[in-house]
């Protein structure tokens, strides 16, 4: 958020630098049970992030001092490939990349079971193979599914969301440009059926109303998006009759809810 | 101790301060919205550019600034740097553990750094030396001295003071020493939720036992500029535009109280 920029990042028609309204998400595409050897999987495109998930576990937590005789504990590595991004980076965890792991960590954590696994770990691996903004929450939300893929007792698949400030405005699903030039970013993970916060984060300048504002649109967005998690995974588990009745629920789910078509 | 009779303790721990919270009481008797007192020594190692020996309660940390000189960044070549780093040394706390900055650590000086950061609070752009070749390197490194809770705060509260200290050593180069340019005054407010309840200041015996952290930081203006989202408890949407009021409301005289500003 520390750029300055004079690239116009919203038209005179209210357009933003990618054809999008102000509340409109990217194209969202997620697969389930991608990898082979993995306990889970799952892999989400979302607007340019292409992002790869796996889920091993419950299995014995090792080194044996992590084990907590209670629960299991919940790793979660959030992994940039070297060709992510337009400059390389250099391989294996920055501070950045730590931190959310940590975060990602925690809010998966709150959905999941870890009572009924006492002294097993969950791994989660996720790895950005493409890098376009808001990769933290694309790969919470297929993380999510990779859980469910990986038959791992869950409260809700957590889903998300981010918002933020471009150009005075308030725009839901950054892209890299409004990432790297815009005035603030919000990412937001909640748990859909309680609509519980569990990943919050917030970057720039806004002001009490604006963050409500985000918020806000955040949350609609992620409750759309978590129907798209349903989906995937009924692609994969229903038998091909189920398919279409699922197919057409969802489609009148999401009818009359525009904003994101 | 064993891990199961901590459990025990910590089971019962939970308890007792869930209930005094339901009849809005704290461990130690303050208020939901009342700090612990904090006294500040700035000045405290005159080795240092600027420096601050923070007390928040019984925790207490020592931040020091030093700056340097340093190439600038190549995508922001008329610009000063700014670096935060955090160490959780094992002096202040049995489960500290010596070695590289863990995710702890690393959350803490991203944390700290994101509000100095977003909040605009250095004036980057005045601390260039030579354009494109040469810029001071503000570096704050906070030292952890005594852990009793709420270490977002107490450090951020150290960072500011020794940043406000801080005189950039331009004699170095053939120059007049000046104050580090200060535009704005970040206050971070970090709440922890207990049962249904949020209360400011989390000391070490409600950390323990709170399922939910969010820190908060505003400008002067009362302008959100930071955020984070801690545990793998949850929130509520009202919950944070609570916890977001509360920031904005204590933030209000925290300056003049606090750095005399």
């Amino acid at each position: 958020m520390s750029m300055v920029s004079n690239i116009k990042l919203i038209d005179e028609n209210g357009l933003r630098i990618d054809g999008r309204k102000f509340n409109e998400l990217r194209p969202i595409k997620i697969e389930v049970g991608v990898l082979n050897r993995a306990d889970g999987s799952a892999y989400i495109e979302w607007g340019g992030n292409k992002i790869i998930v796996a889920v091993y576990g419950p299995r014995e937590a090792f080194p044996k001092h992590t084990q907590n005789p209670s629960r299991a504990i919940v790793n979660a590595r959030y992994n940039m490939a070297a060709f992510s991004v337009d400059e390389r980076k250099r391989p294996g965890p920055d501070r950045r990349a730590i931190e959310i792991s940590k975060i990602i960590g925690e809010a998966l954590e709150s959905a999941i079971f870890v009572e009924q696994y006492p002294r097993t770990s969950i791994d989660v691996y996720i790895e950005v193979l493409q890098a376009d903004a808001g990769t933290r929450i694309a790969g919470l939300t297929a993380a999510s599914v990779a859980l469910a893929d990986a038959g791992i007792p869950m409260k809700d698949m957590i889903v998300g969301c981010a918002s933020g400030k471009v150009d005075g405005k308030i725009v839901l699903d950054l892209n890299k440009e409004e990432d790297n030039y815009g005035q603030a970013d919000v990412p937001l993970a909640i748990i859909p059926r309680t609509q519980e916060v569990v990943l919050l984060q917030m970057d720039g300048n806004l002001t009490r109303e604006e963050f409500e504002q985000a918020i806000e649109m955040s949350k609609k967005a992620a409750l759309f998006i978590s129907n798209l998690q349903k989906e995937a995974l009924l692609a994969k588990y229903s038998r091909p009759e189920e398919k279409e009745e699922v197919k057409e629920e969802a489609e009148q789910e999401n009818h009359g809810d525009d904003d994101h078509e | 101790m064993s891990r199961s009779s901590d459990e025990i303790v910590y089971g019962l721990k939970r308890d007792y301060l869930e209930k005094i919270s339901s009849g809005g009481n704290r461990i130690d008797g303050r208020k939901f919205d009342e700090y612990r007192e904090i006294k500040i020594t700035t000045n405290f190692v005159t080795r240092a550019e600027g420096s601050a020996d923070v007390r928040l309660g019984n925790t207490r940390v020592l931040v020091g600034v030093k700056i340097e000189q340093g190439e600038p960044f190549p995508d922001t070549p008329n610009s000063g740097i700014l670096t935060t780093n955090a160490e959780l040394i094992p002096m202040a706390s049995p489960t500290f553990e010596s070695g590289p900055p863990n995710e702890d650590s690393i959350e803490l000086a991203r944390v700290v750094d994101r509000a100095i950061r977003e909040s605009k609070m250095i004036d980057l752009d005045k601390l260039v030396i030579t354009p494109g070749e040469k810029v001071w390197v503000v570096f704050i490194d906070i030292h952890v001295l005594d852990y009793d809770g709420n270490l977002i705060d107490a450090s951020t509260i150290g960072a500011v003071s020794a940043l406000l200290e801080a005189k950039v050593p331009a004699s170095k180069v053939g120059q007049e020493d000046f104050q580090l340019p200060i535009n704005h005054i970040p206050v971070m407010v970090t709440m922890a939720k207990i049962g249904s309840n949020i209360m400011v200041d989390p000391s070490l015996e409600e950390e323990e036992v709170a399922t939910a952290r969010i820190s908060v930081a505003t400008d002067e203006n009362g302008d959100l500029v930071a955020m984070q989202k801690g545990l793998s408890g949850s929130f509520t949407v009202e919950e944070i535009f609570k916890a977001v009021d509360t920031s904005i409301e204590i933030g209000k005289d925290f300056r003049k109280r606090v750095f005399g500003r």
